[in-house]
This record gives structure tokens, sequence and C-alpha cells, in this order.
């Protein structure tokens, strides 16, 4: 039983990392951008190379996987993304979709169809004893790096100058650019920054999550649901939702396994239609 | 009586253009016998890209689990077929039937949100029916798929054959009587509030439109329509396999709609017609590559051509009345 919670919170936790800059997407730019989750495959795929290519050992090559797809963000944002935030949820889902065929194509292409292993090193590995109950190490450590960064996001919104230029985009974008906030360079930093969390996210994330080419259609579903349940814009909203999905995801298949992903489609619906503008969402 | 001023609704009247296309596929037919079975499963899944478009192109729903009624009237008439009803028009309506009911259902869910509400609730929906169809394979065959679907003649005379001539004149006639019904409502006054919706919700509650109602009764519609697309796959494959609820199908039926061009039927139709014709040309050389090329078009759509082919025709044919 707390064998099963534990789990399903290191699941959830690397559900908010990824998520954490689609979040920050649909909240501040009202971007709904289902390749989200082709990022987070970008990240995986870096640090698999690193490791395996170059010798990289693992924990050097999740701060890479994290600055390498933040570039690949920034870049992506000035060159595309930057010209659809004013254009109809259609065009957005369509480019979207387009970018996802693309990454999944071409991640076939290079790298095939089949699961990419990694090797942890030795400290990662293995079991915790405590209180009668085998902790996985791994997962222990998974926990451990998002709590410490979600308290430093927490910190960066809360207490910088750059986190209250986000907050005041996310508010009000025009009035924000009155004030003579360069909401423009703000929408970039806030995608790059997402866009390396949920290459970190990925990285992290082969372990729990597995990957492959097709990663990004896998969870985009995820992805979505713990930002439009948790509500866009926020840090605690995603946080809950990306938990509640994680533990019900991981209960549904150690208690019904029989039900597969069923479980978890069902807690979908249910959630969307008792919360529609999301758990912890800003009513306007 | 004089019929209402044309502001905006169309006469209805039919033009050559609309014949010629008509007759195209007819055409197809004599000239291209080694393509009848994909010529077939245009026009099926262009019913299913017509059904979207009701919803999307007329109504503005952006749905992304509109596979879920194209799958539902797909199994209806598989499971009828499969336990010994096998008889194809009360199987095609039962597909409809069915398909109807479920819209009508979903209807009220989807349009009280807004665009991401939407998109979340029917793709939910439709990943749950999948799993669902996934998980009972006692009734659906799972991912094998339902095998021993038999469908009886139609009108006690036609059988379906392996070349596919009566498949072929099947779809073409309940694509074209369906057509017909559709072309009569979005003419309509129905229709044109439909658009008015699309264009600005907020507005037309002051004029005395109903906007709840109507966006039921177009995603309904579209539903009813997607049903008998998948009803008709069903009969015409005599199989059904489990992507028929994928959320693949829910894709590329978008992608071609918005090929084609949205809100104009006819849209839904060519897009479908060059979509499928291109995949079965590329993804014969190479799968991979095939999804490559349509993420790029995709983007490149997007970007270029957002009125799809019928909204370039459209703005070259203006540039060209212009000309003196």
């Amino acid at each position: 039983m707390i064998g099963v919670l534990f789990d399903g919170l290191a699941y959830g936790s690397l559900l908010f990392l990824v998520s954490l800059g689609l979040s920050v997407q649909m909240g501040l730019m009202n971007f709904v951008n289902l390749a989200h989750g082709a990022f987070a495959m970008a990240g995986g795929f870096i640090c698999v190379v690193a490791m395996s290519r170059f010798g990289v050992p693992f924990l050097a090559a999740l701060p890479l996987a994290f600055v390498l797809t933040a570039a690949v963000g920034a870049v992506m944002e000035r060159l595309l993304y930057r010209r659809l935030y004013g254009a109809s949820h259609l065009d957005q889902v369509l480019f979207s979709i387009g970018l996802t065929f693309m990454a999944i194509a071409g991640a076939t292409w290079i790298f095939g169809a089949s699961q990419q292993p990694v090797r942890l090193p030795a400290f990662l590995r293995g079991q915790v004893h405590a209180a009668g109950i085998d902790f996985g190490v791994y997962r222990i450590f998974l926990l451990a790096v998002v709590a410490v960064l979600t308290l430093a996001l927490a910190a960066l919104i809360e207490r910088t100058r750059f986190g209250a230029q986000v907050r005041a985009a996310v508010d009000d974008a025009r009035a924000a650019r009155g004030l003579g906030i360069e909401v423009d360079r703000v929408f970039t930093t806030a995608f790059a920054l997402g866009s390396g969390l949920a290459g970190l996210g990925g990285a992290l994330g082969i372990e729990v999550l597995g990957l492959d080419p097709v990663f990004p259609l896998k969870f985009m579903v995820y992805f979505l649901l713990v930002v439009v349940v948790g509500g866009a814009g926020t840090l605690r909203g995603p946080l809950l939702a990306a938990m509640i999905l994680g533990v019900c995801d991981v209960a549904a298949k150690y208690y019904l396994p029989q039900a597969g992903a069923f479980t978890i489609y069902a807690v979908m619906v249910v959630l969307l239609l008792a919360f529609p503008a999301g758990l912890l969402g800003r009513r306007t | 009586m004089t019929p209402p001023a044309a502001g905006g609704l169309a006469t209805g009247r039919w033009r050559w253009a609309e014949l010629a296309f008509w007759l195209a596929p007819i055409a197809c037919f004599f000239l291209f016998p080694g393509y009848r079975v994909l010529a077939s499963q245009v026009l099926i899944i262009g019913l299913f890209a017509m059904s979207l478009d009701i919803v999307l192109g007329y109504a503005g729903i952006l749905s992304l689990g509109h596979a879920a009624f194209f799958g539902l009237g797909a199994y209806t008439a598989g499971l009828l077929a499969a336990h010994g009803w096998g008889e194809p028009i009360s199987g095609l309506a039962a597909g409809i039937v069915v398909a109807a009911i479920a819209g009508f259902l979903v209807s009220w869910l989807v349009v009280r949100g807004e665009d991401l509400a939407r998109l979340m609730v029917t793709l939910g929906l439709a990943l749950l029916l999948y799993e669902a169809a996934n998980r009972a394979a006692w009734l659906t065959g799972g991912v094998d798929g339902l095998s021993g679907v038999t469908v009886s003649r139609i009108f006690g005379v036609f059988s379906f054959d392996l070349a596919g001539k009566t498949a072929f004149f099947y779809s073409y006639a309940v694509l074209f009587l369906l057509f017909l019904i559709a072309r009569r409502l979005v003419n309509s006054p129905f229709g044109l509030s439909l658009r008015g919706i699309r264009e600005n919700r907020a507005r037309m509650p002051a004029i005395g439109a109903p906007v709840r109602q109507r966006l039921v009764a177009a995603f309904t519609v579209g539903a009813a329509l997607a049903g008998a697309a998948g009803a008709l796959l069903t009969q015409t494959t005599q199989f059904v396999g489990i992507d028929v609820l994928g959320f693949d199908r829910s894709a590329d039926v978008l992608i071609m709609l918005v090929l084609g061009g949205t809100g104009r039927l006819y849209g839904a139709l060519i897009g479908t017609a060059v979509f499928m014709v291109a995949h079965d040309y590329l993804a014969g050389i190479n799968p991979v590559y095939w999804q490559f090329w349509l993420g790029l078009a995709m983007v490149a759509f997007v970007f270029f051509a957002r009125g799809g082919i019928l909204g370039a025709l459209g703005a070259l044919a203006a540039r060209g009345g212009r000309r003196p």
C-alpha cells in the first residue's frame, strides 16, 4: 500500500516535471502544444547518446539534457511557435501534431523503433529497506530531485524579478507590455525553461516511463491532463494533479491490471467534468 | 412565397463543377480498375471527414476524438453481422443510430467548455472507448480485430465481391445520399446559425439563436455521419480492426479535412482523396518517411495555406476574377 503510494508519487513527480513547461505555455502564451512530449523525448535521447557514445556519466548527462533541450526550445520558439501565439487553437493543434509526427519519424529513423536502455550508476540501483517496505533507490532520488527543483522554481517565480515579470505577463500580457516588461523575451525564456525541464524529465524518466520514438504520443494525454486538471499557469495546481494522476495510474496498474489504461482515462474524464476550470484554477 | 433574401444563405442550386465532381469517382472506377478498393476507401473516409466538417468546419467544435463515433458505427455493424444479422442497410442504420445516441450524450459535455476543454473531453472519451474495446476482447476481438463479419447481399441481389465493385457503388450511393442531406442542412437557416455561432458565440443569443441546442444538434449529426462511415467500412471490408477507434484515425481525419479546407463539405472530400492517394503512394515506399512528410506538410499548411486546397483555389479564382 505505502509502496504503491510511493511509486505513484515518484511517477507523478516525473509527470509534473515534464508538464510544467506545458503549463507555462498554456497559461502564459495560451498555446495548445501537443508536441511538448517531443521535447521530453529529445532530452531522453540526448541523455542516452551522451552516455553511450561519449561516456558521459549519468549525473552529468542530466544537466546536459536540460541545457540542450532548452536551447532547442528557445530556437523553436523564436522560429516557429512565436508566429502562432495569436492563431486559432486549431492551427496550434495541427502545427504541434505535425511537429510530433516529424519528431517520431526522425527518432525512428535515427534510433530505430525499439526501447532505449539506460544504465544507471550503481549507487542509484537497488532497494532500501525501511519499516518493512522496499523503496527503490532511484525513485527516492527522483523525488528528491523534483522536490529541490520545485522549491527552486517556486523561489524563482515568487522572489525574483523574472518571476514577477512572468506572473505579470500571465495575468495580463497587454498591461505588462505597457509597463515596459519585454513580454516577448519573457516568453522565450519561459519557453526555453519549460522545454529544458521537459528534457530533464525525459532523461530522468527513461528508467520509469521508458523511451522509444512514440513517447510523445504515448504520454501526450498525461501531460495535457496534468495541465488541464491542475489549471494552467500555476505551480501548485499541476503538482497536485500530477501526484493524483501518478498515484491513480500506479494503483490502477497494481490492483486492476486487467483494466489497463482504462482506469486512468476514466479518472481523467471524471476530473475534467468535475473541475472544468482545473483543481486550483483561477476563475475569471 | 419568395425564398428568404440570400444574405450569405447559399441558394442551394447545383453548379456544373459539382456535377463534374460527382462524376469523377465513376470515371475513376472505369479508368483505374486496379484502384477500386482504394476508391471505395476514399469515399468512406471522405464521408467521415465530411462528418467532422459539420462539427468543426460549421459548428467550430474542436474535436480530437471523432474516431469514437466512427468506431462505434463500425463495431455496431460488425457485431450485428458477426452474430447473424448480415443485412447491410439495416446494419448501416443501426451504426448511424448508435453513433448518434452516443454523439447526443457526449455533446452535452462538449458544448459547455472552451476549445481546450472540448479537445480534452473528446480526446479522453475516444481513448476511453479505445481502451474499453481493447479490454473487452470477448466481444470485440481486442487487438486481433473482429472477424467473422459476413454481410449478406444488398437488397438480396448484389453480393460483396472481392474485386470491390459492389463495395464501390454501395459506398458511392451512401456517400451521395448523406452528402445531399448534409448539403441541404448547411445551406438551411440552421447551417447559417451554426456559422454565426462559430464566428461569434456571444452575439448569437442576442438574435434569438439557441446556441446550446444548435451545437448539440450539429455534434449529433456529425456523430451520426461518422457512424455511417464506420459501418460502411465494416461492411465493405467485412472486418473491424481496433484502429477504427485509434487516435491516429482522429488525427488523420482532422488533417484530411484541413488539407481540403474546412466549412465547405467538398473540402473534406477533396482533402481525403489527396491525402489517401498520397498515403497509398508514399507509405508504400516507407511508412516512416510518410509520417515525416505528413508532419512537415501539416506545419507548412498552418503557416502558408490556412484555407486548405479549396481555400487556395478560391483565392486564385478571386485574383483571376479581379484581373482585367
